[in-house]
């Protein structure tokens, strides 16, 4: 029982950063019908601009804040330069220029930054707290509490703002969006830096559990892309969702079954959620349109 | 079925229509040069390349290239893109390394074997995900890939684990395969075989058929080409190649490790294909060679390669989304004019 | 010949397509006209099998083919062209219109790459074949061109002729005339009154109504996804039903 419920934290814990991460793909989808395969880098650049600062002295409140806003304005620029002068071409060209995209942020960090891993420090402290047998790490209540905050915050966004209704406007119709006065090319731009600031909220969360470094935004990415179509492409709610369930069954397999085959796992799921149902668990019903 | 109900009462034939007709064919000299010149070039450089080194570049090349071209078939033909071939290769690749070392297999049967297989799992899976379009197919070749590159790596007593395997030499008839200047000529004849060959096909009823979906789905399905069918004739015939390369790359190099499976792998195959020219040979061809010679080139630029690739892939997606070649060609055309 | 009976398709809520029977009779060319929105093109996807029907039976040369996907109907000989322009771009004018000649041909992948196919002539013929189509359909200009830089009009007949090209038993055309000047609009109601002549079979939907009144043999009417009225154009020309419900504003003209 126990083990369950140390399998149950860490999996949550997990699963909350790759909810974060879902969310970021399901944004940028819904914007403008692209899979961002860089997602996983900002990921990866929130936790390593948080460490550096951090590491030449800088507090970690204001690291984490200019880590996001650094992450942020990378996602601007990464739609200005990459993706919007590639509008018109077809998905899979905008599949590799994204696949592009990941690597000269890769690229960038390993010439800057060093191959070296970085870990930040923990938020509150590293006493974990003992609950039913198991501990939890103070890190993992922060994890969670600030994805259920950031997922409180992007629901007031969608529903309450002008920016976010244009952006599910977009989402929903981008022609119609455009006719009533919504400005497609900003809530493409939008999109983009708030993807990459959710990016960059996860990779700063997780930094302290799981040591970050240059590669690391890959799986991260990847698992992400898997979480959101685990949960149905565009989805919020599948994209939450879907990244728990994985964080979850990841964690389990590994405590119970294997942990070498633990990386497997998503993959195997994503095949199998494709073929019983390929639209996700959340996902809308295919519709028919020639 | 093929009873006519319209059939010559419709159209005169003229022979001015007859003479604009085949003058649209792809004449001798266009389709045919540029691959007697290869074949040529590939012939003369024995006498070029000093050593084992430059050898081992151009058969590198030479591999890639025959990798490019069938993927290229699916993505730049087909419209599918496939962020999991490097898969295929690796299972290729390991499945003559495991055959040969652990039961005494013959190559050419580990080889043989091993690309059956490989075309039953692709054809299997190819049933199932090209209902899929776009982002999920791209999500299901990736998954697929990856899954690879895991077994291969936590199967250590089979596959020798991250550091990998050794592997024997290939025999055929009796011939050894052993270093560098007596694998060329084996790549450079599949070379000259795979250009060959994917030309015919890309002229033949369905490679037209193939670039007709690609254009417009349903138009293709109203004429009768069964779009799946033949998406996933495709999707075998790449997997099956790029196991067949597997293989030979495996008895070439002598050691593989899992990274031959890798998504970087895969998508330094797509980036070849792309790159040198959606739907187009020879832009496979320097695809390949470009992004084969490309970590030599970037020797200087210790570290930056990643960025330089990235930066390429982006740059080319962006200012020749056709490619390099088909953009240079059409530029050349018109300047002709 | 084609037999439609009690024909209705549901999109969610919406029925764009309501108990619709008709038939066609072989040799003949037949007209579905209505206003935009009554279901025409549904009705033409529905029959070419790129929807499936909700309910109902679409029966031709006796047997059952609602559901049935496109590329088997092309088997059975019908062909069709879209409202919507579906011409390959990536592809040369003429090989748009060899895309037709498909199912007469040897498609294998291993054929292909052996150049099994080009024996006996048989790519040089289809080429051939595909240029006279082109000449017939009136696009003979165009039969050394890019696809992509051929105008609009031009297009559409290209879609006749690779459709022709399967020698189809049937054949649909889905507003063969839509976006087309008045010139052209003339020239593709020569064509398809030349089609009808030669024995084929056509169906149209078309919202030119002088157009379908000179080359129709029967026009069905549909409005609102069901059929007002069914007759020959004299017949149709007086029914109160469409007169009052669709050539109202209209009738002068026709």
């Amino acid at each position: 029982m126990s083990q369950f419920l140390q399998l149950l934290f860490s999996g949550l814990t997990v699963g909350a950063t790759y909810a974060l991460a879902a969310l970021g793909f399901s944004m940028i989808y819904n914007a403008s019908g692209v899979i961002n395969f860089a997602q996983g880098e900002f990921i990866m650049l929130g936790g390593m601009v948080a460490a550096v600062l951090t590491a030449a002295g800088i507090p970690l409140p204001l690291a984490v804040l200019a880590a996001i806003v650094v992450v942020a304005l990378v996602g601007l620029l990464v739609e200005k330069l990459a993706i919007e002068p590639a509008r018109d071409a077809d998905i899979t060209s905008i599949i590799i220029i994204t696949i592009g995209v990941s690597m000269i942020v890769r690229g960038v960090v390993e010439v800057t930054l060093g191959k070296g891993g970085r870990a930040l420090p923990h938020f509150s402290g590293e006493t974990p707290i003992a609950i039913g047998g198991a501990t939890l790490l103070p890190q993992s209540l922060w994890v969670m509490a600030v994805t259920a905050v950031v997922v409180a915050a992007l629901a007031l966004f969608f529903g309450r703002t002008r920016v976010g209704k244009g952006i599910l406007a977009t989402a929903h119709n981008r022609l119609a969006a455009q006719l009533v006065g919504v400005d497609v090319k900003k809530v493409l731009l939008a999109s983009f830096g708030l993807a990459a600031a959710l990016g960059a909220v996860g990779g700063v969360l997780i930094a302290p559990i799981a040591t970050t470094s240059y590669d690391a935004g890959l799986m991260l990415g990847l698992k992400g892309f898997v979480a959101a179509t685990f949960g149905g492409l565009g989805s919020g709610v599948g994209a939450i969702a879907g990244g728990l369930l994985l964080g979850l069954i990841e964690t389990m397999t590994a405590g119970y079954l294997s942990s070498s085959y633990k990386d497997a796992v998503p993959f195997v799921l994503v095949l199998v959620i494709l073929v019983v149902r390929p639209r996700g668990l959340f996902g809308l019903g295919p519709s028919e349109r020639v | 079925m093929s009873e006519a109900s319209i059939p010559t009462t419709i159209g005169r034939s003229s022979p001015e229509t007859t003479a604009a007709a085949l003058a649209t064919a792809p004449g001798f000299r266009a389709r045919h040069l540029p691959t007697i010149v290869l074949a040529i070039v590939l012939a003369l450089l024995p006498l070029v390349l000093p050593n084992a080194y430059y050898y081992d570049v151009v058969i590198r090349i030479l591999a890639n290239a025959v990798l490019a071209i069938a993927l290229n078939l699916l993505i730049g033909y087909c419209g599918q893109i496939s962020l999991g071939h490097a898969g295929f290769f690796g299972l290729g690749a390991y499945g003559s390394a495991i055959l040969t070392t652990h039961y005494d297999w013959t190559a050419p049967s580990a080889l043989l074997v091993s690309a059956v297989v490989v075309g039953l799992l692709a054809w299997l899976v190819a049933r199932v995900i090209l209902r899929l379009k776009g982002h999920y197919l791209a999500m299901a070749t990736l998954g697929l890939g990856i899954i690879v590159t895991i077994v291969l790596t936590n199967e250590a007593s089979l596959t020798g684990g991250p550091d990998g395997m050794s592997v024997g030499d290939m025999r055929i008839f009796g011939l050894r395969l052993y270093g560098e200047k007596v694998w060329y000529p084996v790549f450079a004849g599949l070379v000259v075989v795979a250009v060959v060959l994917a030309g015919n096909l890309v002229e033949s009823p369905a490679g037209r058929a193939l670039r007709a979906l690609h254009g417009s789905e349903v138009a293709a399905r109203v004429v009768g080409i069964d779009t799946a069918s033949f998406k996933t004739r495709v999707f075998v015939l790449s997997a099956v190649v790029a196991a067949i390369m597997g293989s030979l790359t495996a008895h070439y190099l002598g050691f593989i490790t899992p990274q031959v499976a890798s998504f970087h792998k895969s998508v330094e195959l797509v980036t070849m294909a792309v790159v040198g020219g959606m739907a187009s040979i020879w832009g496979s061809v320097f695809g390949a060679a470009l992004l084969s010679l490309l970590p030599d080139l970037l020797a200087h630029f210790e570290g930056f390669e990643t960025v330089i690739f990235g930066v390429i892939l982006v740059a080319t997606m962006i200012f020749l989304p056709r490619g390099i070649v088909p953009s240079l060609a059409r530029l050349l055309r018109r300047e002709g004019r | 010949m084609l037999r439609v009976e009690n024909l209705t398709k549901a999109f969610g809520g919406v029925t764009a397509v309501s108990g619709v029977s008709f038939e066609v009779t072989k040799g003949t060319i037949h007209a579905v006209i209505g206003p935009n929105g009554a279901g025409k093109t549904t009705l033409f996807n529905l029959i070419t099998g790129v929807y499936t029907p909700s309910s109902g039976s679409i029966v031709f040369e006796g047997s059952e083919i609602g559901g049935v996907a496109p590329e088997r109907l092309a088997k059975r000989g019908i062909s069709r062209t879209f409202q919507n322009l579906q011409v390959s771009m990536n592809l040369s004018a003429i090989d748009n219109v060899m895309t037709g000649a498909h199912l007469g041909l040897n498609s294998g992948l291993l054929a292909g790459m052996i150049g099994l196919p080009d024996l006996g002539g048989r790519e040089r013929a289809t080429r051939i074949r595909a240029a006279e189509l082109m000449e017939f359909v009136g696009c003979g200009a165009y039969v050394a061109a890019e696809a992509r830089s051929m105008p609009y009009g031009a297009l559409k007949r290209l879609e006749i002729a690779r459709a022709l090209m399967a020698n189809p038993r049937i054949l649909f055309l889905d507003e063969p005339a839509a976006g087309l000047n008045h010139t052209e609009t003339h020239e593709i109601e020569d064509l398809i009154a030349a089609l009808g002549k030669t024995g084929i079979t056509v169906v149209l939907v078309e919202h030119d109504m002088k157009l379908v009144m000179n080359v129709s043999d029967r026009i069905v009417v549909l409005d609102y996804g069901k059929k007002l009225a069914e007759g020959t154009p004299a017949e149709i020309r007086v029914d109160p039903d469409v007169v009052a419900a669709y050539l109202g504003a209209e009738s002068e003209g026709v």
